[in-house]
């Protein structure tokens, strides 16, 4: 049985692409059959992320089009070998996905035995944002604990409890999950940021995961290693602790509460 | 809460501001959503209309799409102010 999760926003530059490559690690590491599969197309950015950028050949549309098979355009990756990459396409014709290619291409996943795909969203509420969202069973939606990404988050729970194949077939909408990423637990004390409870209050759906704002996920995408491996790292934790609740586990919340300040800094500062 | 924080200007919580903001922005939108686009401009020219007679806040008018097996119900409730309220909340 395989699953379908999308990897979603609305806004641009709140980690999806991050979230998709460290989630799929994680699922991969984990034991299972994944592939992730990027959905920007024009502005690929998976296999920067993931760092096979240079081992990419055929990508999505490619294969698409028949111009090249799935295994050609499958890129396994360098740490696991049940995860496998599917980059998206450079193309600058926006028509280039379509419901029919992509639901192919997804359904030949299943046939392969995957146990898991992950859709990395593009931005928007275009076309390849609908397409990720279409075949998805569950969708993890990333946002950030500021008032544009709350807002655009809401837009994008409407439309994927309406405009997903589930929903169209009217098997209701699939399980999602909030991820808030770039979280600073002393900004939320201090008043100056909305926190977990606010967010998942606003928005109401139960919450994956909280990623905490850190400067190894900077680290990890300049080298090309998702976070998640950084294992040293407190958003690689926080994405270790965010697949084992994507796989069931009862995982209690790290990294969402401030340090607690010693007696020389709660009486002159920092 | 350090010993040097009374001495300094108290920031404002701004994430309360965020919070509150959102939390009517959202539900306002989420009425409208599944809603012709129209909703939002009609719900803007009945609140223009109303002006011209009485004082009300931007919250005054409230639309919701009420769908069942007969079609779909535009709904739309007005919230009045209290008499003897002279300004209304403005808006």
């Amino acid at each position: 049985m395989t699953e379908t999760i999308v990897i979603t926003s609305g806004k641009g530059g709140v980690g999806k692409t991050t979230t998709s490559a460290s989630l799929s690690a994680g699922l991969a590491q984990r034991g299972h059959k994944t592939a992730v599969i990027d959905f920007d197309v024009g502005l690929r950015n998976l296999d920067l992320i993931m760092g096979c950028e240079r081992r990419v050949v055929y990508d999505f549309v490619n294969v698409i089009h028949g111009e090249a098979t799935l295994k050609q355009a499958l890129i396994r990756d360098k740490r696991h070998d049940n995860l496998y990459v599917l980059a998206a396409s450079q193309t600058r014709d926006k028509d280039a996905l379509t419901q029919d290619g992509v639901g192919r291409v997804l359904d030949e996943l299943k046939q392969d035995g995957f146990d898991y795909i992950v859709c990395d969203s593009p931005a928007g509420i275009e076309k390849g944002a609908h397409l990720a969202m279409y075949f998805s069973d569950r969708a993890v939606v990333v946002v950030n604990p500021e008032v544009s990404s709350v807002r655009d988050s809401d837009r994008i729970l409407g439309l994927l409890s309406s405009k997903t194949q589930r929903a169209e077939k009217g098997q209701g909408a699939g399980a999602q999950h909030l991820l808030l990423t770039r979280y600073n637990p002393v900004r939320v004390e201090a008043g100056e940021m909305m926190s977990v409870g606010d967010v998942e209050e606003i928005l109401g759906i139960p919450v994956l995961g909280v990623i905490p704002e850190s400067e190894n996920v900077l680290a990890a995408s300049n080298s090309g290693i998702p976070v998640i491996h950084d294992a040293g790292s407190i958003a690689g934790q926080a994405y270790a602790d965010a697949v084992s609740r994507l796989l069931g586990e009862d995982v209690s919340m790290r990294f969402v509460d401030a340090p607690k300040k010693g007696f020389f800094k709660r009486m002159f500062g920092t | 809460m350090s010993l040097l924080d009374f001495l300094r200007p108290r920031p404002k919580n701004t994430a309360n501001i965020a919070r509150e903001r959102l939390r009517i922005i959202v539900a306002q939108e989420r009425v409208t959503r599944d809603g012709p686009d129209y909703l939002p401009l009609l719900r803007n020219e009945l609140l223009e209309v109303i002006r011209k007679y009485v004082h009300v806040g931007a919250e005054a008018v409230q639309i919701n799409v009420e769908r069942s097996s007969e079609g779909e119900v535009l709904e739309l409730s007005v919230a009045l102010p209290e008499p003897g309220a002279a300004t209304g909340t403005g808006g």
